[in-house]
C-alpha cells in the first residue's frame, strides 16, 4: 500500500500542489498521458511581505483534476514571467508548453487585492512574435491574437481559493468550451465506526475539490442519498433517526430542516425536477417500492409507476417531462423510463444482467448508470439515441454516480481495500482519480448544479 | 462444506451479537433477573470460620408468567437473525423452525409486538438494497402472519446496506450481512 503511494507520488511529482489539509484528497490513477500541457506561472506579488493567499496552486489542481490538462511543476519551467511582455515563447514552446497563464496580485485597498493576469498562446505567440497584425476598419491594427484572455479582478483577502477556481473556470471554458465547475460542492454520507462513535452517520458539504468540508448533519442512524435543489441552497436527504427511514430537505446555510415523508415503509431516494418545485421518490406504503412525485408546496403525492415488483432510483430528465428509473419488472433490475403526461414506460437497457442508479446527464443526451456484467458491478454511460453503451470504470462494487453539472466529471462510491471511497472518471473514461477518505466510509456522492 | 462453516461460524457469532445489541434493553435485563433468581435458589456450601460446614437450601419459587415469557424472549432473541442467498428474498427452509418458535410466542403473547429488519450485503446499489431489504423483511413477516401472528404485532423496516454486521469485502463477510432480524420490543 505505501509502497503503491510512494510509486504514485513519484510519478507525479506535482502532488505537492494540492497542500491541503482537507479530509478529502485526491490521487490521479489514470489519464495524465493524454492531458495538455499548460504552464500555471506563479503570480508575481508587488506588495509588502508574503502574499495573502494562493492562487497558482489552485489553479494547478484544478486544471489537473479536470482530466484535460497537465500542469508543469514550477521547476520545469523555463522562466517566470507575469505578463505577456516578459514571455520568451520559445523557451516555452520547446519545454513542451503550449499555454501559459500569467499573472500578478498588488494590494487593492484594505484587505482587498487587485489580480490581473493574462491567458498566452505561446505557440501563436511564436508565429507572430506577439505582434500579430489585423486590417481593422482599412488600417493595420495590433491584434495580440495570440492573449486568449485578459482580466482584472478585485478579490478580498478570504476569498483567494474561491477566485482562483473562479479563475480556473475562465481558463477551462478557454481552451475546451466547455463551462467550468471548480465552483460547485459535493454533497456525501461518511460512515464512522459504529462501534467507536455515538453519531458515526454524517451529511457533509465541501467544495468540489474536499476543501471546507462542513457537516450537516450527524446521527446514531443511517443517512442516505443526499440529492441538491436546483439552486443549490437545499439538500434532500434521507435520514433513520426515527426507526424508519423518512425524507427531510435542509437549508445548507441556516440549519433549517423539514421533515417531508414520514410514510409507513420506504421513504428513499429523493430527486428534485429541473423547476425544484417537486421531488421524485420511492415510497413502499402501497405495497412495495414505487416511484411516487411529491408537490413540495402544497405535500401532494402523485404515483407514477405501479408493479408489483421493485421500482426506484428516479433520475428526472433536464425537460422535467420524464423520469428515467430502476424496475425489476422484466425479471432482474433494468432501466426504464415513464413519461409524466402519458405514464407511458419504456425499458431503455438491455446489456449485461443489470442496470441500475442511473442519471440522466445535463445534457439530457445519454445517461450515466451501474451496469452489472459477469458479476462486476461498473460506472457506464448510454447514449439515449443510439443506445451504445461504454462501461468507464473497473475498480469495484461502483456505484452512486453523480455527474458534474457541465458534464466533463462523473463521481462515484466504489470498495477500496474494504472501504466505500469516493473516486472519479471523466465522461470520456479516459481520466481516473480516487478520492482516499482519512477516516471510515465515503459514499452516496452527489455533485452541485453551478453555484454562483 | 464452505457455507455449512460460515453457518457454523454466524451461530457461534450470533449470542454474542445478540447480547451486545439487547444490552440496553430493558426486557433482557428482565430476563437476566430471572436467571440471577434461579441461582440463588440452588443450594451453596460454605466454611464457617470454626471450620464446620454447613449447608443451606431452598425451595424452588414457582415462575411467574412473566418470568416464563421473558425467558422464552431471550431463548428467542439469542436466535434471531436469517440469513438470505445473494439476491434472493425467499426464507431458506432450514429457518423455518427457528422461525416457527417465533410464530407460537408471539401467538401465545399478543401484546408482544417484533420490528423485522431487513438487511442486504454491500453488492447493488444502496437504492435497490433499501427495496430488496424490504422485501427479504416481508418475506419473513408473510412466513409470521401465515403461522397466525397478528399484523398488528409486526413492523417491517428495511435499513438495505446501511448497516453491515460484517465489514470488509469478502464472501462470508456478504452472507453475514445478507439477513432479517427479528427485533422484539
Amino acid at each position: 500500500m505505501f509502497k503503491n503511494l510512494y510509486r504514485l507520488l513519484m510519478l507525479t511529482p506535482l502532488l505537492f500542489a494540492f497542500n491541503s489539509y482537507a479530509a478529502l484528497e485526491i490521487v490521479i490513477t489514470e489519464g495524465i498521458d493524454s492531458a495538455k500541457p499548460i504552464a500555471v506561472v506563479p503570480f508575481k506579488w508587488k506588495g509588502d511581505g508574503v502574499m495573502p493567499g494562493e492562487l497558482a496552486s489552485v489553479i494547478s489542481a484544478d486544471l489537473r483534476r479536470s482530466g484535460k490538462f497537465n500542469p508543469i511543476g514550477q521547476s520545469s519551467m523555463p522562466q517566470l514571467p507575469s505578463v505577456d511582455a516578459e514571455v520568451d515563447y520559445a523557451a516555452w514552446a520547446s519545454a513542451g508548453v503550449e499555454v501559459i497563464l500569467v499573472g500578478s496580485v498588488e494590494p487593492y485597498s484594505i484587505n482587498r487585492y487587485l489580480v490581473t493576469f493574462e491567458l498566452i498562446d505561446v505557440l501563436r505567440g511564436q508565429i507572430t512574435g506577439g505582434n500579430a497584425r489585423v486590417l481593422s476598419a482599412g488600417k493595420l491594427v495590433d491584434a495580440k491574437d495570440h492573449v486568449l484572455d485578459t482580466r482584472q479582478i478585485v478579490v478580498d483577502g478570504n476569498r483567494f481559493r474561491r477566485h482562483a477556481h473562479y479563475i480556473s473556470d475562465i481558463v477551462f471554458e478557454e481552451l475546451t468550451g466547455i463551462k467550468g465547475a471548480f465552483r460547485t460542492r459535493i454533497a456525501y454520507i461518511t460512515v464512522k465506526d459504529r462501534n467507536k462513535y455515538e453519531t458515526p452517520y454524517q451529511l457533509i458539504v465541501a467544495d468540489y475539490d474536499g476543501e471546507n468540508e462542513s457537516v450537516l448533519l450527524r446521527s446514531s442512524e443511517p443517512l442516505m442519498s443526499p440529492a441538491w435543489s436546483p439552486d443549490g441552497n437545499k439538500l434532500a436527504y434521507v435520514s433513520f433517526e426515527n426507526g424508519n427511514s423518512q425524507i427531510f430537505m435542509q437549508d445548507i446555510y441556516s440549519k433549517s430542516r423539514t421533515e417531508l415523508t414520514n410514510f409507513p415503509g420506504i421513504n428513499g431516494s429523493p430527486a428534485f425536477s429541473p423547476d425544484g418545485r417537486q421531488l421524485a421518490m420511492v415510497l413502499s406504503k402501497d405495497g412495495n417500492a414505487e416511484i411516487y412525485v411529491l408537490d413540495i408546496a402544497s405535500r401532494q403525492i402523485k404515483r407514477m409507476t405501479r408493479n408489483k415488483n421493485i421500482d426506484t432510483e428516479p433520475s428526472w430528465t433536464p425537460d422535467g417531462k420524464s423520469i428515467i428509473f430502476t424496475s425489476e419488472r422484466g425479471g432482474k433490475p433494468q432501466i426504464y423510463r415513464v413519461n409524466l403526461a402519458s405514464g407511458k414506460v419504456r425499458r431503455l437497457t438491455f446489456e449485461g444482467e443489470m442496470n441500475l442508479g442511473a442519471t440522466v446527464t445535463p445534457n439530457g443526451q445519454e445517461m450515466v448508470l451501474v451496469n452489472r456484467t459477469r458479476g462486476n458491478y461498473h460506472i457506464a454511460r448510454q447514449d439515449f439515441k443510439t443506445n451504445a453503451m461504454q462501461v468507464l470504470t473497473k475498480t469495484f462494487l461502483d456505484e452512486s454516480p453523480s455527474v458534474a453539472p457541465n458534464g466533463a466529471m462523473i463521481i462515484y462510491s466504489r470498495l477500496h481495500q474494504g472501504q466505500q471511497v469516493l473516486s472519479l472518471v471523466s465522461l470520456d473514461g479516459r481520466f481516473k482519480a480516487r478520492i482516499p477518505a482519512a477516516e471510515g466510509e465515503v459514499k452516496s456522492p452527489s455533485w452541485s448544479p453551478f453555484l454562483l | 462444506m464452505q457455507l455449512n462453516k460460515i453457518m457454523k461460524g454466524v451461530f457461534i457469532a450470533l449470542p454474542v451479537v445478540t447480547l451486545m445489541a439487547c444490552s440496553s434493553n430493558n426486557s433482557s435485563q428482565q430476563a437476566e433477573q430471572a436467571s440471577t433468581n434461579q441461582a440463588a435458589q440452588e443450594s451453596s456450601a460454605t466454611t464457617t470460620s470454626t471450620g464446620a460446614t454447613v449447608e443451606t437450601g431452598s425451595v424452588a419459587r414457582d415462575k411467574s408468567p412473566e418470568e416464563i415469557k421473558q425467558e422464552q424472549k431471550a431463548e428467542l432473541m439469542a436466535n434471531q437473525t436469517i440469513l438470505f442467498d445473494f439476491d434472493r428474498s425467499s426464507v431458506n427452509s432450514k429457518f423455518y423452525s427457528m422461525l416457527n418458535e417465533h410464530a407460537q410466542f408471539l401467538v401465545q403473547n399478543p401484546g408482544e409486538t417484533v420490528v423485522i429488519e431487513g438487511h442486504c450485503d454491500k453488492r447493488g446499489t444502496p437504492e435497490y438494497n433499501i427495496a430488496l431489504g424490504e422485501r427479504r423483511a416481508k418475506s419473513i413477516e408473510t412466513f409470521l402472519q401465515n403461522a397466525g401472528v397478528s399484523r398488528s404485532q409486526i413492523r417491517v423496516v428495511s435499513f438495505g446496506e446501511e448497516k453491515p454486521v460484517a465489514m470488509g469485502d469478502t464472501e462470508s463477510a456478504f452472507a453475514q450481512n445478507r439477513r432479517a432480524v427479528l427485533v422484539y420490543q
